[in-house]
């Protein structure tokens, strides 16, 4: 573990995986989220890090970090949010040929997997979910789409992830959910934040078909 | 007294609603938004009696008109610009009574680029996520005004404050921006680092609430691989392939794949809302401590 400050009152957690990142996340929500050892205005995870956005005193903090052990297991135990989905995206045949496998399989693979929000970005609701092993990682497309529509879910590299809305975008879309993603009536707003656990339910071809996104305690 | 409403006569190239900025999300993906120029926004406010947090309206390029349906204080901050209260000059940096029915015009500024208008009680839009701003890289917040739209005002709390004398340094000939390094200044070559120090950049039209987009000498990566995301800030200096480096601003997103070689502490990026394209910058890096 590395602390990088970033101006003058942000740090950034650097970690060797993504694993430890989520493990160093949990760790901070939990007790920054009770002012420990400073209050923070924002706790950003990313890929490998964690930012520590706007913090009242980086050197408290700097020093009551350096002296954390983190275990991974501190990662476990996030909540559960099913998604149902359609595989029916437009790119669902690239992914298979990529993978070497049948659409179906495509679709057995990635809804047999326990996927997990490692962090947000790109859009409000927008969440990036690791849990595929690396065999069944693809690239982006070489062309962006303009308009990629709300609901699609899609990979690139590493990650899984659904479009809150619409927007151009150059993941490879597998499927297509009616879950709402983001929705201010809703609090949080997001319904994927970190450290969620995310299973996707396949959904049979019905027109009307797509239900309500299912959230379990943890 | 009860709120009133703003009708917008003239909304100008882009006109919006802001105030300090949503805070506690960016972990969801929201970015801060909130005015650019954040001491022109917190002094319009102070001028009419408004709190801090009050919303007012960020203008860019071309001004503003706006026609109240009270008598109300307004002033106009930021990019100094001609006033006008029903068509009679008025003063720019101090509180305006504006009598009912009244259009205020606030005109295309006469240096800098975007004004900053506060009224009475504030712009009254609902609040999103704890703020007004408009945010224009994910669109949350009230959408940019449009001609002929009614905006609601909320209810004034205090008096105004009167300032006697309003200083306004005169346009700057080039933006100097302190650095901070790092993150990620590890990511770049020692040529980068002098090309930092010495280079003069320049601000592209391609400019906007999101970041300062510069043209000039490239920053050479040492590091070639791609940088997984990570958590972004108001303020970094990002440096994207092509390495000409990009400056974020309020509505910056709130994590990104490319390496920041350095931050712009935010207490000293106000002039960068002001910058116009064509203006030369130049960064004075330092290390931390």
């Amino acid at each position: 573990m590395r602390l990088r400050p970033v101006g003058e009152d942000s740090l950034l957690v650097d970690l060797d995986t993504p694993e430890e990142a989520q493990a160093w996340h949990a760790r901070i929500l939990d007790r920054c989220g009770r002012g420990v050892p400073a209050p923070v205005r924002d706790i950003v995870p990313g890929d490998r890090t964690v930012l520590l956005y706007g913090v009242t005193d980086v050197h408290a903090m700097e020093a009551e970090l350096s002296r954390w052990s983190v275990p991974l297991s501190a990662a476990a135990g996030g909540p559960l949010v099913e998604i149902p989905v359609r595989y029916d995206g437009a790119d669902l045949g690239a992914v298979a040929d990529l993978w070497g496998v049948t659409e179906d399989e495509v679709a057995r693979i990635h809804s047999g997997t326990e996927h997990r929000v490692a962090f947000c970005g790109f859009a409000p609701g927008f969440a990036y979910m690791l849990g595929l092993g690396e065999r069944y990682h693809v690239p982006r497309r070489s062309a962006p789409r303009t308009s990629v529509p709300a609901g699609s879910v899609a990979l690139a590299g590493p990650y899984t992830g659904v479009y809150p809305r619409a927007s151009p975008g150059g993941w490879q879309l597998i499927g297509t959910t009616g879950a709402r993603l983001w929705d201010l009536e809703r609090e949080p707003a997001a319904l994927l934040t970190p450290g969620t656990r995310v299973r996707f339910v396949p959904e049979e071809a019905a027109p009307g078909a797509a239900s309500a996104a299912r959230r379990r305690p943890a | 007294m009860s709120g009133g409403t703003l009708d917008v006569v003239r909304a100008g190239a882009l006109t919006t609603v802001q105030d300090l900025g949503r805070s506690g999300h960016a972990g969801l993906g929201v970015p801060r938004a909130g005015a650019l120029d954040l001491p022109a926004h917190r002094l319009a406010n102070r001028l009419v009696g408004n709190p801090a947090d009050a919303a007012t309206l960020e203008t860019t390029l071309t001004g503003v008109a706006v026609r109240t349906d009270r008598s109300v204080m307004a002033a106009v901050t930021g990019a100094p610009a001609p006033v006008r209260v029903n068509g009679r000059p008025a003063a720019w940096g101090t509180a305006v009574r504006l009598p009912a029915g009244a259009v205020l015009d606030v005109g295309a500024p006469t240096s800098g680029l975007r004004s900053y208008v506060a009224v009475g009680g504030g712009i009254a839009v609902a609040p999103v996520l704890g703020s007004r701003s408009t945010d224009l890289l994910s669109g949350l917040g009230p959408a940019p005004l449009r001609d002929g739209e009614a905006v609601p005002l909320g209810e004034v709390t205090g008096p105004p404050l009167h300032a006697d004398t309003l200083l306004w340094p005169a346009p700057p000939e080039e933006l100097v921006l302190p650095l901070l390094l790092g993150p990620r200044d590890d990511w770049f070559t020692p040529a980068a680092m002098d090309s930092l120090v010495r280079g003069r950049y320049e601000i592209s039209q391609h400019s906007n609430r999101i970041a300062l987009r510069l043209e000039g000498p490239p920053l050479e990566r040492a590091v070639q691989r791609e940088m997984p995301s990570e958590g972004m800030v108001v303020g970094a200096v990002q440096v994207p392939p092509d390495g000409r480096p990009v400056v974020f601003l309020a509505d910056c997103p709130t994590t990104g794949g490319y390496p920041v070689i350095g931050v712009v502490p935010e207490s000293l990026l106000s002039p960068a809302a002001q910058a116009v394209p064509g203006l030369t910058v130049r960064f004075v890096p330092r290390r931390h401590r």
